[in-house]
């Protein structure tokens, strides 16, 4: 059975609802966040080692100075 | 036995168990969080006491609870490295410090908005609101530490140290609630006791804490690949995988 008779009370909850809202909306804000900002980091290793590879495949040094501008984005 | 600590530490070991466990932690943790949650929302009833605010417990709770749980995980984790100077541990400290501090912040703001309508004030200064800001500072000190010092050996020990120094705030956290006067209601759960809530309220609240750690798990399974794939990418294996496309 659902707690509440109608779906503006589901909202209002008897004037206790912007605070449960504001509540449940930063722990979906936040937690999808953090998985958002995982998979940018996971892209941006992994893009960043594939232009590595390439750079060595060309015969390059390893260790080309664009892995500093690297260092920035702070993958560790 | 220690054949198997190796194979347990060892990262390309680790990155294969890790993709076969995280379709299962993502599937089963979103669905007991959205189960709790929907079910503490909507359909468990209204506290008598504290009206429909309450429901602030079914995300207030576990985030809490987390925050606290990943922050003993780093301790054990942090030993690991000191003792073993084990590479996977540093790696699991570096991976989760920035989630537990989200959820140390969440559980922070979640407490204030609630305080608001149940006891007026969204902040005061008493022992378990003081004690977990103090988490939170320890994990952005976790972080900024772990970033300050380049030397990879290094800064994984500072690291550790500083987690292990700041332990003695976990316990502060538990007990605040007995051994100061505080708004603070005591916990709701405890090992030794039945819950003092009717189950239409705590099973909700269970779900959504168990949700929440396999959530968790697999959100540390997919930063510690990841986490993996940059400090082994010289190794044949991350070099093989990244050709593929791998993932």
């Amino acid at each position: 059975m659902m707690a509440f008779d109608s779906l503006s009370a589901f909202w209002a909850m008897e004037g206790h609802g912007p605070y449960v809202w504001v509540c449940y909306g930063a722990f979906v804000l936040f937690l999808s966040g953090l998985a958002l900002w995982s998979r940018s980091r996971r892209n941006a290793v992994l893009r960043e080692q594939r232009r590595l590879l390439r750079l060595e495949e060309a015969g390059a040094p390893a260790q080309a100075p664009a892995a500093a501008s690297f260092s920035r984005i702070h993958p560790s | 036995m220690w054949t198997l600590f190796h194979k347990f530490g060892s990262p390309k070991w680790f990155y294969g168990m890790a993709n076969k466990l995280m379709p299962w932690l993502l599937v089963l943790g979103v669905g007991l969080l959205v189960a709790g949650l929907v079910w503490g929302l909507a359909f468990a009833p209204k506290d008598y006491l504290q009206g429909n605010s309450y429901r602030i417990i079914f995300i207030h709770v576990p985030s809490a609870f987390l925050a606290q749980s990943v922050y003993i995980m780093m301790a054990v984790a942090a030993l690991v490295t000191l003792v073993w100077r084990m590479k996977l541990a540093d790696l699991f400290v570096r991976s989760v410090a920035p989630v537990g501090a989200v959820l140390t912040f969440l559980a922070l703001f979640t407490g204030a908005v609630w305080g608001k309508p149940t006891w007026g004030t969204w902040w005061i200064w008493d022992a378990r609101l003081t004690s977990m800001l103090i988490l939170l500072f320890l994990y952005f000190g976790v972080i900024v530490l772990g970033s300050a010092i380049s030397d990879d050996k290094g800064s994984a020990r500072a690291v550790a140290v500083l987690i292990l120094v700041g332990v003695v705030n976990i316990p502060i956290i538990k007990y605040s609630v007995e051994w100061w006067n505080t708004l603070h209601q005591p916990a709701t759960f405890k090992l030794t006791e039945k819950p003092s809530m009717p189950p239409e309220m705590w099973v909700p609240l269970l779900l959504s804490v168990l949700g929440l750690y396999l959530w968790f798990g697999w959100l540390a399974c997919y930063r510690m690949q990841t986490e993996i794939l940059w400090r082994e990418r010289r190794t044949r294996w991350v070099r093989d995988l990244v050709q593929e496309g791998g993932h």
